[in-house]
């Protein structure tokens, strides 16, 4: 039982700024580059992410936040209909680069889903992935293209990222199962 | 939430701000230049139509498709219900098919609840008889929310022929239920004796009314389903209780102008009034499909409980 941190404030914000410029190498700037995030807290990832990029070439890549819940691939094993969160991506992102920005890789079914949303707004020249943490366990064939960090999990583990926009610290929390919620 | 939606006595006002938050997220699905989401993809909804609406069929049907959900729509004319089948082999048929929901619109009240005696998946009312029409209520709802930014507290008169309107008892039922201060308006003849005991408060002056309101909804004055005189002439009603021109300067700044429609011009709403830019009937049908979308996915996005164990 209990807790380990495995990010605190400063790596993370150590892995958004090699991130960014990871983003701004791969693709010779950030012409072209649109930032997507996954709701909740990847869209979070994505608006520091585009800070960042700001900060380091001047200029800020477009953000919109998606919610991949009507992509979902459990309908008829969830027991409930799960709560729906806001879609806003209000600039093209025809034959532009998109780099979809979440929390935690896990299993890939929530990135599966989020490339059927993103392809419903029309058709990226790319796209790429980058996440906070990657903890293993693909059940697809999907991987990242920006890691923050990877951590070596096992299966029953969560993996708990807290952001201050949303949980009022910055942390990346394994916790054992049963633990605190 | 529950499983089905015969009237507005089956959801809370949690329900309420439930499926208005999730019309939200369709309506913007809504605006995309592919207005699908594969949501309910495998889920199969039957409209079944006894009683003519093109729009509110129309609108369950769009609002199935947007969701990816299979639909069929079965209407009385032409069909064996046109050959003389009871509602209960047609519903033992539909079961038979395996259908996730049904959309029910009938003439006689009460129908949608003896439907779900049938059927294994989820009722959704669609206008049954001079009961309710639960779907239309939270459609308005959404609408004012949207425009005005809140339910509880707005002031909102219902004007015209309330007794055979199951969409004066929906309405008047979810904005009480939402903290809305409701007043009805119509000839003595047009509301019903026991409106009182709905929460809400009674006017047969219309003049007197529209300075104080937020939304002013005019009801469809249904000739066909009145089977006496309830007013002398129509000339005379609309000169007593029609929404004219004049009568639009009495309504405070940025209050709103609604109908669900099919609408009489002239009768119950001056023509000009309806196309004044306060009167919002196209963001009803507009906000109907989101709120159709949002009540398929709350009531079929969860498990299929036996309905997929026997199809």
């Amino acid at each position: 039982m209990g807790a380990a941190t495995i990010l605190d404030e400063a790596e993370i914000r150590r892995a958004v700024t090699r991130i960014a410029h990871e983003v701004l190498e791969r693709n010779h700037g950030a012409a072209g580059v649109v930032l997507v995030g996954i709701a909740a807290r990847g869209d979070d990832l994505a608006r520091r992410l585009a800070s960042e990029i700001e900060r380091i070439e001047g200029t800020r890549p477009p953000v919109g936040v998606l919610d991949i819940t009507f992509y979902r691939d459990d309908i008829g094993i969830r027991a409930e209909a799960p709560e729906v969160h806001e879609t806003r991506i209000d600039f093209d992102i025809n034959d532009r680069t998109a780099v979809l920005v979440d929390d935690v890789l896990f299993t890939g079914r929530t990135i599966r889903a989020a490339l059927d949303a993103l392809v419903d707004f029309g058709r990226p020249r790319a796209i790429q992935l980058a996440v906070l943490v990657d903890r293993g366990h693909r059940e697809l064939p999907i991987r990242a293209d920006y890691v923050g960090k990877n951590v070596p999990t096992r299966t029953g583990e969560q993996v708990r990222v807290c952001l201050k926009e949303v949980d009022g610290e910055d942390a990346v929390v394994v916790e054992e199962p049963g633990g605190p919620a | 939430m529950n499983k089905h939606l015969l009237s507005i006595h089956d959801v809370t006002a949690e329900d309420i701000v439930r499926i208005l938050d999730t019309a939200e997220s369709f309506r913007e699905v809504g605006t995309r230049v592919i207005k699908k989401v594969p949501a309910l993809r495998g889920r199969t909804v039957v409209n079944l139509f006894y009683e003519n609406s093109t729009r509110t069929r129309i609108s369950f049907e769009l609002a199935a498709k947007r969701l990816s959900a299979d639909v069929i729509n079965f209407t009385t004319s032409g069909t064996s219900v046109a050959k003389g089948e009871s509602l209960k082999d047609t519903a033992l048929t539909l079961q038979a098919m395996g259908a996730d929901a049904v959309v029910i619109r009938h003439s006689s009240s009460g129908s949608p609840l003896t439907l779900t005696k049938w059927v294994r998946g989820s009722v959704l009312n669609a206008g049954d008889g001079t009961h309710e029409h639960p779907t239309q209520a939270l459609l308005d709802l959404y609408t004012m929310r949207d425009r005005l930014g809140r339910l509880e507290g707005l002031r909102v008169a219902i004007v015209g022929d309330v007794l055979h309107s199951r969409v004066a008892r929906s309405l008047s039922f979810a904005l009480v239920k939402m903290g809305a201060d409701v007043t009805l308006v119509g000839p003595p003849t047009l509301i019903p004796p026991d409106a009182p005991s709905w929460g809400v408060a009674v006017s047969y002056d219309i003049d007197e009314v529209l300075p104080k309101l937020d939304v002013c909804y005019m009801l469809r004055v249904q000739r066909e389903r009145q089977r006496q005189q309830y007013f002398p002439s129509v000339r005379e009603y609309a000169r007593l209780f029609g929404l004219t021109r004049g009568r639009v300067g009495l309504l405070p700044e940025g209050s709103m102008i609604m109908h669900p429609g099919p609408m009489n011009r002239g009768v119950e709403i001056d023509s000009d009034v309806a196309d004044l830019p306060q009167a919002v009937m196209e963001e009803q049908v507009t906000n109907g499909i989101a709120i159709r979308m949002s009540l398929l996915y709350l009531l079929l996005g969860g498990r299929a409980e036996e309905v997929s164990a026997d199809a």
